[in-house]
């Protein structure tokens, strides 16, 4: 794969971020009982930054935990290669919270299927919503996400890098196609 | 890395990264245990049947909690009420197994070798429980999980297993996946007990516990079997007892914070007394909750190995 173009350089993350914890404060208007999840592993970065953003902005922690889908697959049965089972790590109760799901590219929608199964079986929160840095389009499913750091037109043959600092050492997304 | 093996028919077979495999994946599992719903789907639709030519509660109630939590359906099959009464051989069983669409088969046998041999007659994975002395890779792993959960680390470690070391599976799996991890293992057992030759398993041994205990991070107390011989087991108990067994005062002569495991079930006041099982030391109930989370891995990579393949 080679990269076809630069889609967000490190300003361009750090605005999304800082927009998504905005419009997640006012669409909850306050946070009583936010809390977000990251699917692993880039989105527990992501959720873990709108949270320290969310975080600063109101004066408050809000709590993060990470989700491993792997067990809830749809293709875990039919999976190519073998996928690594995760830890999944929701240290706080979920019931009757604003849950935000994170997660970094959203695509065919299968993961966030498979978060949803996860996520339910945690608690009962009062609503789920979706937050993504990415949407390449492409819905195998009907979801959409709540918040959308940027939208980005793919075709099926490319794909979306998005490199963070805690897992790729610098904050950037790209698109890359086939050589 | 990614886990290729159909069976698990001991650690001998493993290399070190596929232990280590084993043991990261069951990290990841031991948190379904913590749920409200105790449960997730990734093993839905399959079938695992329990096959027990030798009786066992907690291995195959482990085994079943595991494969349940990872939603596939059980079945348990005791061969004392099955066909095997009947005369069927153990592959005609194993067969019979695999023609009613079972995808994967967990065996105790009295028989060494007996997993490997129905491993190589049928194409359903097989999940060794214990054959014989040969093997019991589940007891070691969940015994190394938990070592590395309480200690960090297995490398480096010093680890002591005492007891009848000649006739134990345990023993020799937790051998074999312990030196592959680089743990100094020192086995400890009265002479008669130690088979010859194990020294090539790369292991120390000794019939003295004082000192087999004296530099050990963790002594994993294997249980005496006395019930195989009546007749003149009263006094040789105590003997032992006297001899081996873990008490108090032996323990406060070892390091402060050594580890000791037991793979249960315990006689108390034979291979140890009742204060050192239940003490500070003890982590005999972590390994049995450790159990269930490297079953679930076991499992589950087994399982993912016949998809990939298929």
């Amino acid at each position: 794969m080679k990269e076809k173009a630069k889609i967000l350089d490190k300003e361009g993350v750090q605005r999304a971020f800082t927009r998504i914890a905005h419009e997640i404060i006012e669409k909850n208007s306050g946070i009583g009982e936010l809390c977000l999840v990251g699917i692993r592993n880039r989105g527990v970065y992501i959720a873990q930054r709108i949270a320290d953003c969310i975080g600063k902005t109101e004066g408050r922690k809000i709590p993060v935990g990470a989700l491993d889908i792997t067990l809830y697959r749809d293709d875990l049965a039919l999976a190519s290669g073998q996928p690594l089972v995760r830890k999944t790590e929701i240290d706080f109760d979920i019931n009757n919270k604003i849950l935000v799901l994170v997660d970094d590219v959203l695509y065919t929608g299968r993961t966030i299927r498979a978060a949803l199964d996860a996520l339910i079986d945690f608690g009962r929160p009062r609503t789920i919503q979706l937050a993504v840095l990415i949407d390449r389009g492409h819905r195998e499913l009907p979801i959409r996400a709540d918040f959308v750091g940027k939208n980005i037109p793919t075709s099926q043959k490319e794909s979306v890098e998005v490199r963070l600092l805690e897992s790729d050492g610098r904050d950037e997304v790209a698109i890359m196609e086939k050589d | 890395m990614s886990w290729v093996k159909k069976d698990l028919l001991g650690l001998e077979y493993l290399t070190k990264e596929e232990i280590e495999l084993i043991l990261d994946t069951a990290d990841s599992f031991k948190e379904v245990s913590t749920r409200e719903i105790k449960k997730v789907p990734a093993l839905r639709g399959k079938t695992a049947v329990n096959l027990f030519y030798e009786p066992s509660t907690r291995t195959r109630v482990s085994f079943e909690v595991a494969a349940k939590r990872l939603s596939a359906d059980v079945i348990n099959i005791a061969t004392e009420t099955s066909s095997v009464r009947k005369g069927e051989t153990l592959i005609d069983t194993g067969k019979n197994i695999q023609a009613l669409k079972a995808d994967m088969i967990i065996m105790r046998h009295n028989c060494s070798g007996a997993a490997n041999m129905l491993a190589r007659a049928l194409d359903i994975s097989v999940i060794n429980a214990g054959d014989g002395w040969h093997e019991h890779p589940t007891q070691a792993l969940l015994d190394m999980f938990t070592l590395k959960e309480k200690l960090g680390r297995i490398e480096g470690l010093n680890v002591t297993i005492v007891g009848d070391i000649a006739h134990s599976r345990v023993a020799r799996s937790n051998i074999w996946g312990l030196t592959k991890l680089g743990a100094n293992v020192t086995a400890c057992a009265p002479e008669m007990l130690l088979p010859v030759a194990i020294e090539k398993m790369g292991v120390k041994t000794s019939s003295n516990i004082d000192e087999a205990l004296k530099e050990a991070d963790a002594v994993n107390v294997l249980r005496m079997q006395f019930e195989r011989d009546e007749g003149a087991a009263f006094p040789q108990q105590l003997d032992y007892f006297k001899r081996f067994g873990i008490t108090r005062e032996r323990l406060a002569k070892a390091k402060k914070d050594i580890v000791v495991m037991h793979p249960g079930p315990i006689n108390r006041g034979i291979e140890m007394s009742s204060d050192v099982a239940d003490g500070a030391n003890s982590v005999i109930l972590d390994q049995v909750t450790n159990g269930i989370a490297v079953r679930m891995a076991v499992l589950f990579l087994v399982a993912q190995a016949r998809e990939v393949k298929a």
